[in-house]
């Protein structure tokens, strides 16, 4: 495994531990507890580099000029719905609704994941990314601080605009990450593996076991409704899935080069 | 694993010989005749159609025909920044593109084909419950959205009533505060008594980051919905949803039904419409009915259906009587009744006259003693005009005259009153209302009208104009009877 990190990280040319490439941000690991989990059970995050802006639409539209599979009209249906860079104008062609340095939405988990593969980062996991987003511009867990959840519910009741910001004009976070909050959802690797269902009313009587997190279905926070409103929005997706606000941003783990699922 | 084993060889045995009869026995005291109407046999299920859909205040019309079909609704979920009251937006979160949601009505045991549809530019995934479906989560699992894509399942309308709908997807309560409910209406299969008029009206709770009537664009405020104290709280989505112009709108004669809802999330309601009695109210939007109610309570997720005969004309007043909600929080809705007003059953204000205990001019003098006699001159003219302002006039503009600051004219030194004679004696007659200059002060209230006799008037003038500064002139009956027949 080492060596093979070695190999690829040489093949690449690509930074090994410690080094972090100048798109990306550290963050320090650590214990903290999910919106869904038990107080009793923190979980674990290791240390991880994530991509300080959202993917843009310049960025993937370079992707698909050099993977023709993953343009709007010929990619399968199985791995992107209708909805794929239905935005733009053309297959190769941005248009008004698709600012060059604008987050990249209506893409699929699936073509995510190709796009990340392609330059050796992966998707976070939701621990990771719910890890990094508690950040503000002054605190790494600004989680329990009132302003900071009222800001971010805020935007999460307003709906999409037509033409998303600039990536450039969005608030810097403490680990010099920039919008995390405030401009678009983001996929996680793991979008699938939470606990609400449909009927949100259900999920603390729900048997446990059903979920392969493992966790427990109570919220730790019922009052953190910007957290719910992330977990219920993960959940209500499929891989294929697009949606007019939904996009991404990479991940890697800080101490091997290799992507990992 | 033996026992399993049993289970299984025994099964198909125990089916046919045990079982099935049982069944059948059960399934015949369960459809005797004698049960309530939501269970007994209904005719086959027909045919299809699309169901007619419409926008509070609206009600679909009434169905008619006699069989349970396939019925097809289709809603949309939208997102949408609309007024919820003047120069105040707020991101409601729709059924169908206003609150409440798209008013729906089928008929018992009809099944209903329900496809939800997210709009592509909504934030949030989305779901319904519907209260009238029996089955887990009342299709919200079953309907579970995200932005951009649509949702189906199919329910059968066991019971027939009127059902709260709202989205249940976490956080449920910012969902339902955000204006997430309608209504939908299962006719029982005998069908529903036929009225003039039918309408839609949900009342719902809203939680603002600003105070009520803070202009922009208002954000949903968590610690005030967890609280339960709303800064609104509002028929159909806005405040003034159903007043002026979009006031409800029946004739004299006619019968109205009302269909009114309960979003909540969080407050009751204690619906009521004043100046009205209803006749009939189907507590709850169940089956059976109470008569002559007054103020009926509607549960948070929960119905009413209210039914009365418009008697007399004029403007009726929807409130919920937690009356402070109606008059500082926008609870308020209109029903205007046009038509000829029966005077027996209602006769309006026949006489508004200024009701003083110890006297004053409306009394009447007893037949048994004499009217005073006209004052001969001057002097005597101030003398009974005194008498004439300590009963009716000392109480605002003060026995010395001075009136009281921002709320009564001052008599003392009075540019008004000396101005014009003629006017202080139309004010004295027929009362004044609006705005007046007094001294360079602004005041704005209402003296009302005193039902001075022409005597009394010019008495109480000459006095007013003899002391305190005034230009002293003399008001005589003669010039108080012209002011008085030039009025006429």
């Amino acid at each position: 495994m080492k060596i093979q990190a070695l190999l690829l990280s040489l093949l690449t040319g690509l930074t090994l531990a410690g080094e972090i490439p100048a798109d990306m941000a550290r963050v320090e690991g650590g214990e903290y507890v999910p919106m869904f989990g038990e107080i009793s059970k923190p979980r674990k995050v290791e240390t991880f580099l994530i991509d300080r802006r959202p993917v843009t639409n310049a960025e993937f539209l370079a992707f698909v000029r050099e993977h023709p599979k993953w343009q709007r009209s010929n990619v399968g249906k199985l791995f992107a719905d209708q909805g794929y860079l239905s935005h733009w104008a053309g297959d190769l062609e941005l248009g008004e609704n698709a600012p060059p340095n604008a987050a990249v939405v209506r893409v699929s988990w699936f073509a995510v994941r190709a796009y990340l593969k392609n330059i050796n980062k992966r998707l976070p996991r939701e621990d990771e990314w719910e890890f990094a987003a508690r950040a503000d511009a002054t605190q790494a867990d600004a989680s329990k601080d009132p302003v900071f959840l009222a800001r971010i519910l805020k935007w999460y009741g307003q709906p999409s605009p037509v033409r998303l910001p600039d990536v450039d004009t969005l608030l810097v976070d403490i680990h010099g990450v920039v919008g995390l909050h405030g401009n678009v959802w983001e996929w996680v690797v793991d979008f699938n593996n939470q606990m609400v269902t449909g009927a949100a009313r259900s999920d603390s009587t729900l048997d446990r076991a059903l979920f392969c997190a493992g966790g427990a279905v109570n919220a730790t926070d019922a009052a953190n409704y910007a957290a719910f409103m992330r977990y219920a929005f993960r959940s209500s997706l499929e891989g294929n899935y697009t949606t007019t606000n939904l996009g991404f941003r990479g991940a890697r783990d800080a101490e091997l080069t290799e992507p990992t699922p | 694993m033996p026992t399993n084993v049993m289970k299984r060889t025994l099964l198909p045995l125990l089916l046919t010989t045990l079982v099935l009869p049982q069944i059948a026995r059960a399934q015949s005291t369960i459809t005797a005749p004698s049960t309530p109407s939501a269970e007994a046999e209904d005719v086959p299920l027909k045919g299809e159609e699309v169901a007619i859909l419409t926008d509070a205040p609206n009600v679909p019309p009434p169905i008619t025909r006699k069989h349970p079909t396939n019925v097809k609704v289709e809603i949309e979920v939208t997102e949408v920044v609309k007024r919820m009251a003047d120069g105040v937006d707020y991101t409601f979160w729709t059924f169908g593109g206003s609150v409440p949601g798209k008013f729906i009505r089928v008929r018992q045991n009809d099944v209903v084909d329900f496809t939800l549809k997210n709009h592509p530019t909504s934030k949030m995934p989305h779901n319904i419950d519907l209260h009238a479906v029996t089955g887990p989560g009342g299709g919200a699992k079953a309907t579970f959205t995200a932005p951009g894509h649509q949702t189906n399942f199919s329910f059968k309308a066991l019971n027939p009533g009127l059902f709260i709908y709202h989205c249940a997807t976490a956080p449920v309560g910012m969902h339902i505060a955000n204006g997430m409910y309608g209504l939908i209406l299962v006719e029982p299969k005998e069908g529903m008594a036929k009225v003039d008029k039918e309408f839609y009206v949900v009342q719902g709770d809203f939680y603002t980051t600003g105070k009520y009537g803070e202009a922009g664009l208002q954000g949903f405020n968590m610690e005030k919905a967890i609280a339960e104290n709303p800064d609104y709280v509002v028929f159909n989505g806005a405040v003034g949803s159903l007043t002026g112009e979009k006031a409800l709108k029946a004739s004299v004669g006619e019968t109205v039904r009302l269909f009114v809802g309960n979003g909540g999330p969080n407050l009751v309601s204690s619906f009521h419409v004043i100046g009205e009695i209803f006749d009939r109210v189907y507590q709850e939007g169940g089956s059976r009915y109470n008569e002559n109610v007054q103020t009926t309570l509607v549960p948070a997720g929960g119905s009413t259906i209210c039914e009365f005969k418009l008697d007399t004309k004029g403007d009726f007043i929807l409130v919920d009587h937690s009356i402070f909600r109606a008059f500082n929080k926008g609870a308020l809705g209109i029903l205007n009744a046009d038509g000829e007003g029966d005077l027996l059953v209602f006769s309006g204000q026949k006489k508004d006259e200024v009701y003083l205990p110890e006297g004053g001019a409306i009394q009447t003098i007893p037949s048994n003693t004499k009217a005073a006699p006209p004052a001969a001159n001057k002097e005597e003219r101030i003398l009974a005009g005194l008498n004439v302002y300590g009963r009716n006039c000392a109480a605002c503009h003060m026995p010395t005259g001075t009136g009281v600051p921002g709320a009564f004219p001052p008599l003392v030194k009075s540019d008004y009153l000396n101005a014009d004679v003629d006017r202080s004696i139309g004010a004295v007659l027929h009362g004044l209302q609006g705005e007046v200059t007094v001294n360079g002060n602004k005041f704005n209230s209402i003296m009302p009208t005193l039902g001075l006799n022409d005597e009394d008037v010019a008495n109480v003038l000459t006095y007013v104009y003899s002391v305190w500064d005034n230009s002293g002139v003399e008001v005589k009956p003669e010039q108080v009877a012209k002011v008085r027949a030039a009025k006429k």
